[in-house]
C-alpha cells in the first residue's frame, strides 16, 4: 500500500513538471514578440522595454522558467496586464464563485446519476432502461451553450421563472466568510439572500449537469449490469436472498467503485464546461474571467488560470486512484 | 421483420464455419441490427447531404450577404403554418429558419455552418488519428525509451482538460479556424496515441507478427501491414466517437469567439451572437443553429456506439 502510494506520487511529479513547462511556454509561443503582443501593435520601444524588463522578458529561457516556477511555488501569480492586479488574490476572490457552480453540478449529477443507472441496470430492457438511456445519449450530445441558451429562452424568459444572470439580484448582499452564497447566507442567517442566491444558481447548476449526468447514469447501469452477471450474484439468489438485498449488498457495493472513479473524473469537464457556463450566465467565477481575459488577450490570467485547473485536474486523478486502491486491494498487487 | 432478423442470424451462424465467411458482411449485419447504428447512419446521412449540398447548390457570399430590411424577420413559413396564411400575410418562405440581426437568412446560414462544423471536425480527427497513431504504434512496438518519453509527453497533454487546452493554444496562437482545428487536434492525440499503443503492445509478440519477422520483414513492414490492420476497428469507432467531440469543441471555441471569424457562418458563434436578441425572445437566432449541432453530435455519438457494438470483438459470438 505505502509503495503504491510513493510510487503514484512519484509519478505525477514529471506529469506536473511537464504541465508547468507547458503553460509557461504558452505565453512564449506567441507569434512574435511577447511584448508586443501584450501591448498592442503600436506600443513605443521605450514601453516593449519595460514591460520586457518587468515580465523578465530579456533573460535566457530557462532562466525565466525558474524565475516563473519559483514565484508560482510561493503563490506569486504574476499581475494582469490590465490594471496590474495580482493574480493570485483575484483567483482567490473569484474561485469560490466557480466551487460553489461547479460542486452543486456534480452533487445533483451524482445523486440523480446514480440511482437512475442502477435502476436501469435492475430493469434492463425495460422502458425505463430505454428512456433514460437514450436521455443519457442526448444529454451528452447537447453542448453546453445550447443547452444553457435553451434554458435561458424557455425557464428565464418565456416564463421569467428564474433569474439567469449572475450569482445575486444586484440589490442584494451576502457577508463573506467562504465566498460559497449557498453556505454562507445559512450562515449569517441571511434567508432572503439564501432564496436569491438558490434561485441564480439552478439553470447554471442544471446545465452544467447534464454531460456528468448523463455520464455517470451510463457508468454505474454498465457496472451493474457487470457485475449482475457474476457468479457470487448467482449464489446469492440460489440460497434464497430477495432481489433487494442481492442488489443492495451484493451487487451495489462491487458496482460503485468504478462510479466513485468515474465520478471524480468528471471534474476535468466541469471545470472546462465551467467557463462556457460561466460566459452565458455571466457567473462570476474564474472561468468567466478566463473568458473575459481571453477577449482583453491578458495572457498572464490565461496562463495563472489554465494552470490552476490543470493542476486541480492532476491532483484529483491522483486523488480518485489513491481512493481506488484503499477500496480495491486488487489494484495493489497489480 | 422479425422473421427475417432470426433467418440471418441463423445464417450468419452458418457462415461463420464456412468459407465463404465474409469480415465486412458480418460487420454490416450487424450494424444493420443495432437500432442506434441505423439511426446514427441515418442522421449521419442527413448530415452529409447537407454539408456537402449547401455549398454546392449555394453560392453563399458571407461578406456581402446584408439585408437590413429584414433584421430579426420571424420564421415565416414556421409561423404560417401556426398561425394559418390569410389575405393579409400571404403564404411566404422567404426566411424558413428566420434571419438574424444583419438580415441574413439564419437557413442558408446553418446550412453553411454545418458544412464548416463537419470539415473542421474531419480536418481535426484526421490529424489527431494520424500523429496519435504514429506515435502510439512505434512507441508500443519498440517499448524502451522511446515509449516512455512519448508517454509521458501524452501524459501532460492529458493533465488538460481537453476543452480548457484548446482555449489555451488558440488565445495564444490567434483566433481563427484553422488553429481551432489544430488545437482541438493536439487535444484529441492523447486518446489514439494510447488506443494505438495498447493494440501495439498486444500484437507485438502475436505469432502472425512473429511469422512475419522470421521471413524478414523489417519493423517498418511489420507496424505498417501487419500490426495497423489489426488495430483497425478500435481506432474507426473511436475517430467516429471523436467527430462528435471535435465538432462540439470547434463550436464551443467559435463561441467563445476564438473560432470562425465574422462574418463567416460557424454553427458556434452564430450560438454566441444569439444571446443579445434571447432576452427580447427571438428564439430563433438561437434555436436552429443548436438543433444543428445536437444533430451532428448526436449523430456521430449514436453511429460510434453502433460501431463499437458491431465491431468490438468481446461482444461478437455473444448474442
Amino acid at each position: 500500500m505505502g509503495k503504491f502510494l510513493i510510487r503514484r506520487l512519484l509519478e505525477s511529479i514529471p506529469v506536473l513538471f511537464g504541465v508547468s513547462v507547458l503553460v509557461f511556454l504558452l505565453v512564449h509561443l506567441i507569434p512574435g514578440d511577447p511584448a508586443i503582443a501584450l501591448l498592442g501593435e503600436r506600443a513605443s520601444p521605450d514601453s516593449i522595454a519595460a514591460i520586457n524588463e518587468r515580465l523578465g522578458l530579456n533573460k535566457p529561457l530557462p532562466e525565466q522558467y525558474l524565475i516563473w516556477i519559483g514565484n508560482v511555488l510561493q503563490g506569486d501569480l504574476g499581475n494582469s496586464v490590465r490594471g496590474n492586479i495580482p493574480v493570485a488574490s483575484e483567483i482567490r476572490s473569484r474561485f469560490p464563485a466557480t466551487i460553489e457552480l461547479s460542486m452543486t453540478a456534480l452533487f445533483l449529477a451524482a445523486i440523480l446519476g446514480v440511482p437512475i443507472g442502477i435502476f436501469s441496470a435492475v430493469r434492463r430492457n425495460s422502458w425505463f432502461d430505454t428512456t433514460s438511456m437514450f436521455g443519457a445519449l442526448l444529454g451528452v450530445s447537447i453542448p453546453i451553450f445550447v443547452l444553457g441558451l435553451l434554458l435561458i429562452f424557455l425557464v428565464g424568459v418565456e416564463f421569467g421563472w428564474l433569474p439567469f444572470v449572475g450569482r445575486l439580484t444586484g440589490t442584494m448582499s451576502i457577508e463573506r466568510i467562504t465566498g460559497i452564497y449557498i453556505i454562507d447566507a445559512p450562515l449569517t442567517g441571511n434567508w432572503e439572500g439564501f432564496r436569491d442566491a438558490l434561485e441564480h444558481l439552478v439553470l447554471p447548476a442544471i446545465t452544467l449537469m447534464t454531460i456528468p449526468l448523463a455520464v455517470i447514469a451510463r457508468i454505474t447501469r454498465s457496472a451493474m449490469l457487470e457485475v449482475l452477471n457474476q457468479d457470487y450474484i448467482r449464489t446469492a439468489r440460489a440460497k434464497g436472498l430477495r432481489e433487494i438485498s442481492v442488489i443492495r449488498i451484493h451487487a451495489l457495493r462491487n458496482a460503485l467503485l468504478p462510479v466513485v472513479t468515474i465520478i471524480g473524473l468528471q471534474l476535468g469537464t466541469l471545470l472546462s464546461g465551467a467557463v462556457l457556463t460561466e460566459t452565458i450566465f455571466s457567473w462570476p467565477g474564474i472561468g468567466k474571467w478566463l473568458f473575459d481575459s481571453i477577449v482583453a488577450r491578458d495572457f498572464p490570467i490565461v496562463q495563472a488560470v489554465t494552470l490552476l485547473i490543470a493542476l486541480i485536474y492532476v491532483l484529483v486523478n491522483l486523488g480518485v486512484d489513491i481512493l481506488y486502491t484503499v477500496f480495491d486491494p486488487r489494484v495493489r498487487s497489480g | 421483420m422479425a422473421t427475417t432478423a432470426k433467418s440471418t442470424t441463423l445464417q450468419l451462424s452458418e457462415e461463420q464455419d464456412s468459407p465463404r465467411y465474409s469480415f465486412y458482411k458480418d460487420i454490416a449485419q450487424r450494424l444493420w441490427k443495432s437500432p442506434s447504428a441505423r439511426l446514427g447512419g441515418f442522421l449521419v446521412i442527413i448530415i452529409l447531404v447537407i454539408s456537402i449540398g449547401v455549398p454546392l447548390l449555394d453560392n453563399y457570399d458571407a461578406r456581402r450577404d446584408r439585408n437590413l430590411g429584414a433584421r430579426y424577420a420571424e420564421p415565416d413559413c414556421v409561423i404560417g403554418l401556426f398561425n394559418g396564411a390569410n389575405e393579409e400575410s400571404a403564404f411566404t418562405c422567404d426566411y424558413p429558419f428566420g434571419a438574424d440581426k444583419n438580415g441574413r437568412s439564419i437557413m442558408r446560414r446553418v446550412g453553411q455552418g454545418m458544412s464548416v462544423s463537419l470539415v473542421a471536425g474531419l480536418f481535426s480527427v484526421a490529424l489527431a488519428l494520424s500523429v496519435g497513431t504514429v506515435i502510439g504504434l512505434v512507441s508500443g512496438y519498440f517499448s524502451g525509451w522511446v515509449d516512455s518519453v512519448s508517454m509521458r509527453l501524452i501524459d501532460v497533454l492529458l493533465a488538460f482538460p481537453s476543452l480548457l487546452l484548446a482555449i489555451a493554444l488558440v488565445t495564444v496562437a490567434g483566433p481563427g479556424l484553422r488553429n481551432g482545428m489544430i488545437a482541438v487536434a493536439i487535444t484529441q492525440i492523447p486518446i489514439y496515441a494510447r488506443l494505438s499503443r495498447s493494440m501495439a503492445i498486444s500484437l507485438r509478440n502475436s505469432e502472425f507478427v512473429l511469422a512475419a519477422r522470421s521471413v524478414g520483414a523489417d519493423h517498418f513492414q511489420i507496424i505498417l501491414k501487419h500490426i495497423m490492420p489489426n488495430s483497425l476497428a478500435p481506432l474507426i469507432v473511436q475517430s467516429t466517437l471523436g467527430l462528435g467531440t471535435a465538432v462540439v469543441e470547434t463550436a464551443a471555441l467559435g463561441f467563445l469567439g476564438l473560432g470562425q471569424q465574422p462574418p463567416y457562418p460557424e454553427l458556434g458563434k452564430m450560438l454566441a451572437d444569439s444571446q443579445e436578441s434571447l432576452a427580447s425572445g427571438k428564439w430563433w437566432v438561437m434555436l436552429f443553429p443548436g438543433l444543428a449541432i445536437v444533430l451532428m453530435v448526436l449523430g456521430f455519438n449514436l453511429l460510434g456506439d453502433g460501431l463499437r457494438d458491431a465491431l468490438d470483438p468481446r461482444l461478437r459470438g455473444s448474442d
